[in-house]
């Protein structure tokens, strides 16, 4: 195999590791709030986590873009680091990966954690348990496999994104040159050999990683009680 | 009811007072309980049994005050409340709520390990007396409905209880595993000093475990006492229908004779006699007649105390089987007994559709109409 292909695959490969872990962070409270909350504006706090799957990556992008750029927080927050924004970087291609598989993420756990229902937490909560102790007790235990679809999706979809990569990361080798936006590369430049590779090594990526999102969710119905 | 100014009750007696709406349902309820023994809380479902619990346990919070001996679970006087998982209450839920990924032994070992205090009821112990031993590695999707309660009821002693709140915990059960959960239950009953708040709405049950009953119905109390005591007072109630096979008849008061303090009420068949009611004449009253106070005879018997010998037609004779007992159903003209026999009885007479009979009733007891 050509060595140009390695680059954008672990590139690649570190970009959705990193986006997925910051995804399970951040999205697990926004999942257990959006599920637990009685909060009238939760459904519209719901919306926006959700706006990614109907946005054009193109529109999220050029946001993202003005957002990371020399004048906005992350040019802010680059400066504080020395730099002068956060286009065009890795950290840059992170934040964007994260907002636009959010909704991928939250949406399994929250319906996993809707699916538990109030029983287990009384049940938990009679037996001494505290609301913090509950969580990882009860909450997380029994909404394993909304983690497990939560992390398989978020991690697959950053994978195959590429508007939002291209606006906000543009295509540089080694530090935003991902896979998409490689085999888009390899087209425009006629290397079909290595865009056959790439496109067809994504293509079992996906195959598979939906036969295992079906193989989950039938073990996880057998699950419930 | 006052909240603020309520005595303490006495060290081992539990209080509570509980007072608001939930939706459309309106609980307003005090009752005082002893420490110790089995209370049932009984009455129709949807008369707030649950709902009770569920404020004793701080699962729900409603206005009012919540005492358990020495210790203050509520307080609204105070504005003293505690969270659930700082009191110690062990709560059996209605259906199984066993933690789906825990095995029975972690099941139990989740109670054990937050307990915080030490414990009374040591692992074993609880193994020993709910037989549990051969279930520990089990996942609590392997086993019955029965042994689900069980384990429940276990996992609640583990966790140390001051209270041990119960909510219908046979209701889905099969007879056979109520059957054998009932025994459990008085095993605990002879062998632990924890209180226990039982809900049902099956007298029976009740009546089986209770030393102490609250009846409940529309989120209010209706009486609460010693067991014996209020489940003589319950025949008097449409609650007990359940319980005691019986009829009702409507009725008007015809005449009032206070020589013998006597009222005579007169419905389609005939012509009652009962003791002295509160009820003006030509007002309608609702009598309620129990199976087991009415005797059937084939001639009119003579010289005899039963003032009600009422005439009629059988109009079904149903034998109950493994029992003694048989019920006939009996046309008064307008009107229909039940009256609980021997099958001995009934083949000694040649009850059948169709024989002429007399009614004798020895009790009556009777409501007002306007009250249902």
């Amino acid at each position: 195999m050509s060595a140009a292909l390695w680059p954008p695959i672990l590139l690649t490969l570190q970009l959705a590791s990193v986006t997925t872990v910051i995804l399970l962070a951040v999205g697990t409270p926004i999942a257990w709030w959006l599920a637990r909350s009685p909060h009238r504006w939760k459904e519209a706090v719901a919306a926006v986590v959700a706006l990614p799957l109907v946005l054009p990556p193109t529109v999220l992008g050029f946001y993202l873009l003005i957002a990371l750029g020399p004048s906005g927080p992350g040019g802010w927050l680059a400066g504080l680091f020395g730099g002068r924004s956060l286009a065009f970087t890795f950290t840059g291609l992170v934040i964007g990966s994260v907002c636009y598989s959010m909704p991928f993420v939250v949406q399994p756990i929250r319906d996993a954690f809707e699916a538990v229902g109030d029983r287990p937490f009384d049940v938990a909560a009679t037996l001494r348990a505290s609301p913090w102790d509950r969580f990882w007790s009860v909450a997380v235990p029994l909404a394993r496999p909304g983690f497990v679809s939560g992390a398989v999706l978020g991690f697959a979809h950053t994978v195959g994104e590429f508007g939002v990569v291209l606006m906000i990361g543009g295509n540089i080798p080694s530090r935003t040159r991902v896979l998409s936006v490689a085999v888009y590369e390899f087209v425009e430049t006629l290397q079909w050999r290595e865009a056959h590779l790439l496109a067809g090594g994504m293509l079992l990526f996906a195959f598979l990683v939906i036969l295992a999102m079906r193989l989950l969710e039938r073990r996880s119905v057998r699950w419930r009680p | 009811m006052s909240v603020r100014h309520a005595p303490r009750p006495a060290p081992d007696e539990i209080d509570a007072v509980f007072a608001g709406t939930l939706g459309s349902f309106r609980l307003d309820i005090a009752f005082r309980i002893p420490g110790s023994g089995i209370t049932a809380v009984f009455g129709p479902s949807g008369s707030g049994k649950t709902t009770i619990l569920r404020c004793i346990a701080g699962l729900q919070r409603l206005a009012g005050r919540c005492l358990i001996g020495s210790e203050t679970w509520q307080d609204d006087g105070n504005g003293m409340f505690r969270e659930p998982h700082e009191r110690r209450v062990g709560y059996v839920f209605q259906e199984a709520s066993l933690f789906p990924h825990l095995s029975v032994r972690g099941n139990l070992r989740y109670a054990a390990r937050r307990a915080g205090v030490a414990p009374v009821l040591g692992f074993a112990a609880v193994v020993e007396m709910l037989g549990l031993g051969l279930l520990l590695e089990r996942a609590p999707a392997a086993l019955s409905g029965g042994e689900r309660q069980r384990v429940a009821v276990g996992r609640a002693l583990l966790s140390q209880p001051r209270l041990l709140l119960l909510d219908e915990p046979l209701s889905a059960l099969d007879q056979g595993a109520r059957e054998e959960i009932i025994s459990y239950f008085e095993v605990l009953h002879r062998e632990l000093s924890i209180p226990m708040l039982y809900v049902s709405h099956d007298l029976a049950e009740v009546a089986r475990l209770a030393d102490h009953l609250v009846v409940i119905a529309g989120g209010g109390k209706l009486a609460d006492g010693p067991v014996g005591e209020i489940l003589e007072r319950l025949d008097l109630h449409p609650t007990a229908e359940r319980f005691e096979a019986g009829v009702v008849l409507d009725a008007r008061v015809a005449a009032h004779d206070p020589r013998y303090h006597l009222s005579r009420l007169r419905h389609h068949g005939g012509v009652i006699t009962v003791p002295l009611v509160e009820a003006e004449v030509g007002e309608a009253v609702r009598l309620r007649i129990r199976a087991r106070d009415v005797a059937l005879a084939t001639r009119r018997p003579r010289a005899i105390s039963i003032r009600n010998v009422l005439p009629g037609t059988v109009v079904e004779v149903s034998e109950q089987p493994n029992s003694a007992y048989a019920e006939a159903l009996v046309d008064i003209g307008g009107g229909r007994l039940r009256a609980r026999i021997t099958r001995e009885a009934a083949a000694d007479l040649g009850l059948r559709t169709g024989t002429r009979v007399y009614a004798l009733v020895k009790s009556i007891s009777f409501e007002h109409a306007a009250r249902h």
